[in-house]
């Protein structure tokens, strides 16, 4: 892994009884883009607050950039751009008129401010209404914003927190982009939290699933999928035409008798007139000349990798088995 | 980048920023209108007054420039009693959701998240209104002033100048005071509503009710027969410092002191005390020295609710609306 750029050790955080986080561990490299994955009051967000020493965490260290975000949290917010859940901006200024005063909070001087303002709004493609009041934004508008507010800072890390909540699926697609453009062209590690598995697989180079404050899984997509996945990793659907003209007829027995001689087989059943072999190799091909060289008449197949989905949804509904 | 940290400060960026959101919210002008009304009603009156008090050798009216912001011929009451009535209004709209809009807009995590101390936004938003109250009552009583001088004709002396800043200062403590009070509450409250209500109704209190609860307590505790004249000193005096838990009250005593140079004691005066007194006004330092414990009290409760709106507010956990 490249140098590292967000360092937790061990961090807690309770409220009274509840534990929010539970003594996780992490390290995010510098230039990837960590995708933060779990349900909504799985701890995320206290994770990132404790990031930006919004908050301070009962026990364990937090670094960023190599400087430590309780102690320091001045310095830390000097090179990390925060962009919340639901941004909000002062709605009776204009768009431009926000971003100067975030500029400015930066210490950047008001003239350079606008200049820098008014390139970033190009660059979110909110040209157009620069100079029309926030109150009137959309959401995806303000999310947009919201990115260029980060970007004002020349930040060296970016987190963005729930950022793609509640927009449609043209903007996120912009909006996700926008992201891995920044992340190309300026190399700034980026930290992205949802709760929506498709946002985060498309953009992140890695993923850590959150549950309950603690970290149930970390890593890319394919080393998860390897890890966490013992049995059943290929689902193939087959379908045969069974119609009188056709001669034999494909059943469900025909594969449980197969099942019995190949260990690969897991499972099979039938639904909705097709059969569900559920296998832990690929064996797409291996069934399919078989089907063939006996006669039936095969007219449908089709071959399911089990993605991260499975997995999450896994891991949600209390499958904890699969940690470590 | 060093020597622009030097030339941009994000303290006073906030304060700026702060000054013309205030001056352009419409819960301000709005308050500046009533202030202005009430105050332009209260002079009309006062000129109108004038008529029948003129300068003349006895010492008591000699300070007659100061007698524009106390008088009154009966149809309204004078210039004093409206600042003490309205002032708290002011400061309590002024920072009642102050710091619980930002957060329900969200803009407060934002704020947060660039690199400025917490403790900025906080100080910044009291500043701001200090710089505007303060720009507001000196400009006020120095138009008073002006005033004054162009329809009587007669200049006034240094001194009552010197009374009319001093009273000018001691509104706009005054004034902080409430503030403060409704900026804790905006750290406190969730809700700005709730804010604004417990803010109003604290000063609903104490400006309607308190004295009829201390008058039922007065009356309680007043015994029935003859008392010795030591007992009701000591009894009025125990009334009286019940009466000064009030803010407005302690406003009122040092606002009367300091533009009615006559007034030589805010509690009461035996005879012995009074004979060999000079009949004449008090200069301004015993004045100040009369009401020196009022404008203390004042000063300390403003600094008591800074403290707890600040403690509260570094505590805090900041999180998005």
């Amino acid at each position: 892994m490249a140098e590292p750029i967000i360092q937790l050790q061990n961090i807690s955080k309770k409220y009274g009884d509840f534990t929010a986080v539970d003594n996780l561990s992490l390290t995010i490299g510098k230039g990837e883009i960590f995708g933060l994955l779990g349900p909504n009051g799985s701890g995320k967000s206290t994770t990132i607050l404790m990031m930006l020493g919004l908050t301070d965490p009962s026990a364990g260290e937090v670094k960023v950039c190599g400087i430590d975000s309780t102690s320091h949290p001045i310095e830390v917010k000097r090179k990390v751009g925060y962009l919340a859940e639901d941004v909000g901006f002062y709605d009776d200024q204009t768009a431009l008129e926000n971003l100067v005063y975030s500029a400015m909070l930066n210490g950047i001087p008001r003239k350079e401010a606008t200049k820098k303002a008014e390139e970033l709004i190009e660059r979110v493609g909110l040209t157009g209404v620069k100079n029309k009041k926030t109150g009137k934004f959309s959401k995806g508008m303000r999310q947009r914003l919201g990115l260029a507010d980060v970007l004002i800072k020349d930040p060296e890390v970016i987190i963005l927190d729930e950022p793609t909540s509640g927009i449609d699926p043209k903007g996120v697609q912009d909006f996700l982009n926008l992201v891995v453009e920044l992340r190309d062209e300026h190399g700034i590690s980026i930290l992205l939290s949802s709760h929506d598995l498709q946002h985060v697989q498309q953009v992140c180079d890695r993923i850590g699933i959150f549950l309950e404050g603690k970290l149930m899984a970390i890593g890319d997509i394919r080393s998860l999928s390897e890890k966490l996945l013992t049995s059943g990793r290929y689902l193939i659907e087959l379908g045969a035409d069974n119609s009188r003209e056709a001669g034999k007829k494909l059943t469900l027995g025909w594969f449980q008798n197969l099942a019995a001689n190949m260990s690969e087989i897991d499972s099979v059943s039938e639904e909705n007139g097709l059969f569900k072999v559920l296998s832990s190799e690929d064996i797409s091909l291996v069934l399919s000349k078989k089907i063939m060289e006996e006669g039936y008449n095969l007219n449908f197949l089709n071959k399911k990798e089990f993605g991260i989905e499975a997995i999450y949804n896994h891991l949600m509904e209390g499958g904890t088995a699969y940690a470590n | 980048m060093q020597t622009n940290y030097s030339i941009v400060r994000p303290f006073w960026v906030i304060v700026n920023k702060e000054i013309s959101d205030t001056i352009k919210s419409w819960r301000f002008i709005i308050m500046l209108a009533i202030v202005l009304l009430t105050c332009t009603g209260s002079l009309y009156t006062a000129f109108t007054g004038f008529a029948s008090a003129k300068p003349g050798n006895d010492p008591e009216e000699s300070f007659f420039f100061l007698k524009l912001f106390t008088i009154s011929d009966g149809t309204l009451p004078p210039f004093i009693v409206f600042i003490s009535f309205l002032g708290p209004l002011l400061g309590i709209s002024m920072g009642f959701d102050a710091i619980n809009s930002e957060q329900n807009k969200g803009t407060l995590s934002r704020v947060l998240s660039q690199p400025i101390y917490r403790d900025y936004v906080l100080n910044a938003k009291f500043l701001a209104s200090l710089i505007v109250l303060s720009i507001l009552f000196f400009s006020l009583n120095l138009l008073v002033l002006g005033f004054g001088l162009v329809i009587i004709g007669i200049p006034p002396t240094a001194e009552e100048v010197l009374r009319i800043l001093m009273f000018s200062i001691v509104s706009i403590v005054y004034v902080a005071f409430w503030l403060n009070l409704s900026i804790l509450f905006s750290v406190r409250f969730r809700q700005a509503t709730t804010s604004a209500l417990a803010g109003i109704s604290i000063w609903l209190f104490f400006s309607i009710f308190y004295n009829m609860i201390v008058n039922v307590i007065a009356k309680g505790i007043s015994p029935a027969q003859m008392i010795s004249e030591n007992q009701l000193i000591s009894l009025q005096k125990l009334i009286q410092n019940i009466m000064r838990l009030n803010p407005g009250q302690l406003f009122d005593d040092a606002t009367t002191t300091l533009l009615v140079p006559g007034v030589r004691s805010l509690g009461p005066l035996t005879m012995e005390q009074m004979s060999g007194a000079i009949p004449s006004p008090l200069p301004l330092g015993q004045s100040m020295m009369l009401v020196w414990p009022q404008i203390t009290a004042l000063l300390a409760g403003t600094l008591v609710f800074f403290g707890l709106a600040y403690l509260q507010f570094m505590r805090r956990e900041i999180r998005s609306r």
